[in-house]
């Protein structure tokens, strides 16, 4: 059986600004990074090989750059990388990237059983939290999503248990295999890839499926197969700060001030 | 007097046997060891050998090594006469009375004197091991080993009596002619004289006394601490001839081993200086780790390598495997992860070993192989590591804000041939709120000074320091290489810093990589302005009260500069500043050295809160600092001891609040 870890190149949104003008985001000079939540996903994937032996192979759709991310996972140690780029996948929306992708997994399963498809939670340039479901969807898979844990896995009966992470209270639920879990931050720690690993990866092999390969209906894909249109992107406008009370003077009753304060609006969780 | 040569000669025969067998299997384990160079530019080797070994220059560097020096120097002179006596032991008619009369008198004379003040010396060592022993003689695996200062100190104890008895019983039996030339000899033949009956026996007594004393010290030398006797004047002459302040460069190729995890993946250097330690323990007392409660004892850290070595060693010479391992167990000959990452890389170790062991690059090498080949170190380091890969800098905000500091001054870019200096920032300097204020105090007075400046905004990427000294080697490379092309690329050959880390690591890391520049600390470079009169101030800072200076470690201890922040808080309050307890080379680290900065510090007494306690005592109004890294532990730890009255200044701070207007 194996695992498939799906990851994403994002720019690093810490650094990304909008153009004032054209309410784009300004994308030359900023780096990418595995999507955070994607190496939550990578790093159980990992875990699970660990502990189970089990092969992990790392996809991620994306212009041929991406290379960069796909390496990174195998630094860290899975077994294969794919990249899925071709110029008819561009432009694509959560519905035909999910395609895409679902496409891949499948491929993948005709070579070997997939048993677990793992997804962070969303990415941090989207943010739609679309895509990991998306391909649960497509490929018939049930979905757990927001996994905080992994309470129990049982490869013979195949089954798995987990916790997901909702608003304000923890759920438990099992399902049977193969499934697709999107996970949060909380799941685990990601490793650090040795100096060793890194260099052979330097010069892994990174495979390309492009359409070719793929061989998907062009109207489900890319630009084509994207029903949804972003008709307009913007830096919300934020109120401007107040200075209240007299923090040189009389910093005990400013800071009752501030308490009151946040506890009015409703700020502070008490 | 019956010499027997029948009975001494195999005897010495077999002694020496056993000394040269002891001293090859040692030896012979130093070999195990990877190749390093050491035999470059001999005339300072051979200089340095003289300073610190013959010299003992840093043996004297605390009162009781004075006893040290005269045992030395003692040992030094009678090693002529012990030699004399074991060659007359084999063949009596071969003397030192076949020299000149003047001269054999001149050294029986000498022998004879120098015995009486070894004799005191070792009296007095003994009364200081017995009566009033410094806290550091004794580690957790160490203690044991005193048995055998008192062992050596009673071998050299009864060498000196044997030796007045022998030549006391001599000289009262009219046998020695020069008995003139040997006073406290001559002494103890009056004494003897008392005894005629006695006189022959007892002069065999001493001779076999001293004979066979002799023999057990040369048996025993190899295989205790003693033997530094053999081993410290050649470390001395192997010493790193630069300063040990940064550590060698690993070249990434696949099928590499990263660090060192085995005793043989060191150099045979590191190999030679556990065997030249003396287990004095003077790095153990400087050591801020040990000083405050850590696993981490710089001397068992050498001692850990020689017990495993010497346990390992010759398994591995018959090609077998490690039965104790460097790294990971509670134990003698292992040493502890905590014990590892507890280095602040202050170089206080280094500083005061005698015989000029380098503890610190040995520490880096193991932390090398937990971070590069098993990727295992305490977790806060994952976030630094990945922030400096990321976004080269230590907390990981985005580069595009390197510039925020300076949003409302009027800054030039560094550009060749239109300004002189490059102000390197740092990351300090540049992201934390407390030091961005030093930096806008350091531009105010370049700019009042008229220096001509410039900095790389957006394109400055941090110097790499912690990573280096958390041995992450791999990712300093790759951030040195980045470094040194930008520079080279810019054309930047001189270069003011703020910060000591980055002042090392551009100075004395960058070298490795093929850059010189010219780095220049602002301490200096504000003690070269207000001197050359280049800077003038406005008023004498008067305000800050009484001020206090810290040495950071990378500024003092690892480059040597000491005079030029306490010159420009003369110069900027008109006295000199107050001092510690222990400063200038003996200052103690505030904790956050060697990549400490971004790591918890879970066992013992904090290092800032020790360091913060003794400048307290000094009762001064502000402490001064020429280091972000210290200014943030100073300041933590004033907190702490909820001292809110004192203060802490960058030297920047109080030169700039000089030049306001009266």
């Amino acid at each position: 059986m194996q695992i498939v870890a799906c990851i994403k190149q994002v720019p690093d949104t810490t650094q990304v600004q909008i153009d004032p003008v054209t309410n784009t985001l300004v994308r030359e000079g900023i780096p990418f990074i595995v999507n955070p939540y994607d190496t939550h996903a990578l790093e159980e994937s990992l875990r699970l090989k660990d502990r189970f032996g089990c092969r992990v192979a790392a996809i991620s759709m994306g212009p041929p750059n991406a290379e960069a991310t796909l390496r990174k996972a195998l630094a860290l140690g899975v077994d294969e990388a794919i990249l899925l780029s071709d110029r008819v996948f561009g432009g694509a929306d959560t519905l035909a990237t999910s395609n895409v992708l679902a496409a891949a997994i499948r491929k993948l399963h005709e070579q070997e059983e997939v048993g677990i498809v793992l997804c962070g939670k969303q990415t941090i340039d989207g943010d739609t939290a679309q895509v990991g479901p998306g391909i649960a969807t497509r490929l018939g898979y049930t979905q757990l999503t927001l996994v905080d844990r992994i309470e129990h896995i049982d490869l013979e009966k195949r089954v798995i248990r987990v916790r997901r992470k909702l608003e304000g209270r923890h759920e438990i639920v099992e399902a049977p295999l193969p499934v697709l879990l999107t996970v949060v931050r909380e799941l685990n720690r990601p490793r650090y890839p040795t100096v060793p690993r890194r260099l052979e990866s330097a010069d892994a092999e990174v495979k390309t499926w492009s359409n070719q390969i793929m061989q998907l209906p062009e109207p489900t894909i890319g630009l084509k197969g994207s029903p949804t249109w972003v008709s307009r992107i913007f830096s919300p406008e934020r109120d401007k700060g107040e200075i209240i009370g007299d923090g040189v003077h009389d910093p005990d009753g400013t800071a009752q001030l501030l308490i009151d304060k946040l506890l009015s609006k409703d700020l502070l969780a008490l | 007097m019956t010499t027997n040569p029948a009975i001494f000669t195999p005897l010495l025969i077999a002694a020496g046997i056993f000394f040269v067998w002891s001293c090859y299997r040692r030896f012979s384990l130093v070999t195990l060891g990877r190749p390093e160079d050491r035999f470059d530019r001999l005339d300072r080797r051979i200089g340095d050998m003289f300073l610190y070994a013959f010299g003992q220059k840093r043996v004297v560097a605390k009162p009781f090594g004075i006893n040290h020096f005269i045992i030395f120097w003692s040992f030094m002179v009678l090693l002529l006469a012990n030699g004399e006596f074991l060659v007359k032991g084999v063949i009596p008619a071969l003397s030192l009375a076949l020299l000149s009369a003047p001269l054999y008198h001149g050294l029986l004379l000498a022998f004879d004197l120098v015995s009486l003040l070894t004799l005191a010396a070792i009296l007095l060592a003994f009364a200081r091991r017995i009566f009033f022993p410094p806290a550091y003689m004794s580690t957790a695996y160490v203690k044991a080993r005193s048995a055998d200062g008192f062992v050596i100190l009673v071998f050299i104890a009864l060498l000196m009596l044997a030796y007045f008895g022998l030549h006391g019983a001599e000289i009262a039996m009219g046998n020695e002619p020069a008995a003139a030339f040997m006073p406290i000899s001559s002494q103890i033949a009056g004494v003897l004289a008392s005894y005629p009956s006695l006189l022959t026996p007892l002069a065999s007594l001493f001779w076999w006394i001293h004979a066979l004393v002799l023999l057990a010290f040369i048996c025993f030398l190899p295989h205790s601490k003693h033997m530094h006797i053999l081993t410290a004047i050649p470390n001395c002459f192997f010493a790193s001839l630069e300063k040990p302040n940064t550590q060698p460069r690993e070249e990434f190729v696949k099928g590499g081993e990263f660090g060192v995890d085995k005793v043989d993946s060191f150099t045979w250097k590191d190999l030679f200086d556990s065997f030249s330690c003396t287990e004095c323990g003077r790095c153990q007392s400087a050591c801020p780790a040990a000083a405050t409660g850590k696993s981490l004892n710089p001397r068992q850290v050498i001692h850990a390598i020689k017990t495993n070595l010497l346990a390992n060693g010759p398994l591995l010479q018959r090609g077998g495997a490690h039965v104790i391992p460097l790294i990971g167990e509670e134990g003698e000959g292992s040493n502890t992860e905590e014990t590892i990452w507890s280095c602040t890389t202050c170089g206080a170790c280094m500083e005061a070993c005698p015989v000029l062991i380098e503890h610190m690059p040995k520490i880096i090498k193991m932390r090398r192989h937990l971070v590069e080949m098993e990727s295992r170190f305490p977790e806060e380091l994952l976030n630094l590591f990945e922030n400096m890969e990321q976004r080269s800098n230590p907390w990981g905000i985005a580069p595009s804000e390197r510039t925020k500091w300076c949003a409302t001054m009027d800054i030039k870019p560094f550009e060749k041939g239109v300004t002189e200096y490059l102000f390197y920032i740092g990351c300090a300097g540049t992201f934390d709120s407390r030091s961005k204020q030093v930096t806008v105090a350091l531009a105010t007075i370049l700019d009042a000074a008229g220096v001509s400046w410039g900095i790389l905004g957006k394109e400055e990427k941090c110097c790499g320091d912690s990573v280096r000294r958390l041995g992450n080697e791999f990712v300093f490379d790759r951030m040195a290489k980045e470094n040194v092309q930008l520079f080279q690329e810019k054309g930047v050959t001189k270069v003011i810093v703020q910060c000591p880390h980055c002042f090392s690591t551009l100075k004395n890391d960058y070298r490795q990589y093929g850059l010189e520049l010219e780095v220049i600390h602002h301490g200096e470079l504000i003690d070269q302005l207000l001197a050359s009169g280049r800077l003038k101030l406005n008023r004498q800072v008067q305000d800050l009260g009484s001020v206090l200076f810290h040495d950071s470690c990378y500024l003092g201890r690892h480059n040597d500069v000491y005079e030029a922040p306490r010159d420009v808080l003369r110069s900027a309050t008109g006295q000199a500043p107050l001092e510690m307890e222990r400063s200038r080379n003996n200052s103690f680290c505030c904790g956050a050295g060697g990549g400490r900065m971004w790591m918890e510090e879970f066992s013992g007494e904090r290092i800032n809160l020790n360091r913060v306690d003794e400048a307290l005592r000094q009762n001064a109004d502000t402490i001064c600092t020429a280091c972000p890294y210290c200014m943030t532990m100073f300041e933590d730890g004033l907190k702490d001891r909820q001292a809110g009255q004192t203060k802490v200044r960058d030297i920047a701070e109080v030169v700039a609040e000089g030049l306001r207007p009266v």
